[in-house]
């Protein structure tokens, strides 16, 4: 798993949302387009490419993108 | 008065009884006079329901009813039937643009193939007696209304409904009747093991008029309703029980 890549997963999911504001250190949960649906749509991603189930509590929980990378590979 | 509710030695049969709703028909309907015979995956929990079951008679049995062999013991060792609850299923939420055609294979396969296959059998094989009621547990959702990330699901439940409408039909004829108990959200362990969370769930209680989801026990007396000989007359309806959620 390459933070790089899972950071691009990452912004894949937005639509409106310039991929240059969206990196490690991002704290997703405040920009504009960050809604209920994307953190489905995020934790499907996840399931889909990493293979591991997150919560919606666990998604609520982190902050930074880098925070949801750590998470996954601590379940991985 | 007789109870008009009354099961009194009428043998049904009931699939997904281990937990949620398929334990809960199961338990009233052995209160209600009926010899049951339960199926589900899990053997521990398959076994608390049976130990739960009032009177006697009562019979369990594993079976994947995905798999085409389990389905054919599962119908070899069944008795001639008054009452068939097709109640197993999953859910899963994910959103259409990041689902695969896996997801729709798999939730169609055990939510709408095996109930359908499962009814197949049982009629080639002459095990629904004549005036026998058939219930399905199908969904407020896909029938009734929407939900984001629930196609799937919704999908796989209408089908049902679509099903029972031509399936009623074609054994009218014999006395049978066929139905669905449309539930809202119930209080099951069905949202385990999804990304729904508990809080989530919480928040979803302020769309029920009647201020809560819907407890097992509830969609029980439903299907108990329609395999009762007090809905001789009904074949092909859906019996909605939502808490009054698709009100609004």
């Amino acid at each position: 798993m390459e933070i790089n890549e899972f950071v691009k997963h990452f912004a894949d999911q937005f639509d409106d949302t310039d991929a240059s504001e969206i990196n490690t250190q991002t704290k997703f949960h405040d920009l504009d387009e960050w809604s209920s649906l994307l953190a489905l749509s995020v934790l499907n991603m996840t399931e889909k490419k990493y293979g591991v189930n997150l919560s919606f509590d666990e998604l609520k929980n982190s902050v930074l993108i880098q925070d949801v990378f750590n998470l996954i590979q601590s379940k991985q | 008065m007789q109870n008009p509710y009354q099961l009194t030695n009428k043998c049904i049969f009931i699939t997904g009884a281990a937990s949620g709703i398929g334990r809960a028909t199961a338990l009233l309907c052995a209160g209600l006079g009926a010899k049951v015979i339960i199926t589900d995956l899990n053997e521990t929990t398959l076994l608390k329901t049976y130990e739960l079951l009032e009177g006697e008679g009562h019979k369990y049995a594993l079976a994947d009813l995905t798999k085409e062999e389990d389905l054919i013991g599962l119908i070899d060792e069944l008795p001639i039937l008054d009452g068939f609850v097709s109640n197993a299923g999953i859910i899963k939420t994910i959103l259409t643009q990041l689902g695969e055609k896996s997801d729709v294979e798999k939730i169609l396969s055990i939510n709408t193939i095996a109930p359908i296959h499962l009814t197949q059998l049982l009629l080639q094989n002459k095990k629904i007696k004549k005036d026998a009621s058939i219930v399905y547990t199908s969904s407020m959702a896909g029938v009734f209304n929407g939900a984001i990330g629930n196609g799937l699901y919704g999908a796989s439940k209408a089908a049902i409904n679509g099903f029972v409408k031509s399936l009623a039909l074609e054994v009218a004829p014999r006395g049978i009747r066929v139905n669905t108990v449309n539930p809202g959200i119930t209080e099951t362990n069905i949202y385990n093991n999804t990304s729904i969370t508990p809080e989530q769930l919480e928040s979803e209680k302020a769309h029920y008029p009647l201020g809560r989801f819907g407890k097992p026990e509830e969609i029980a007396m439903g299907i108990c309703y329609l395999l009762s000989d007090t809905t001789k007359w009904m074949t092909g309806t859906s019996l909605l029980i939502d808490g009054g959620c698709t009100l609004i």
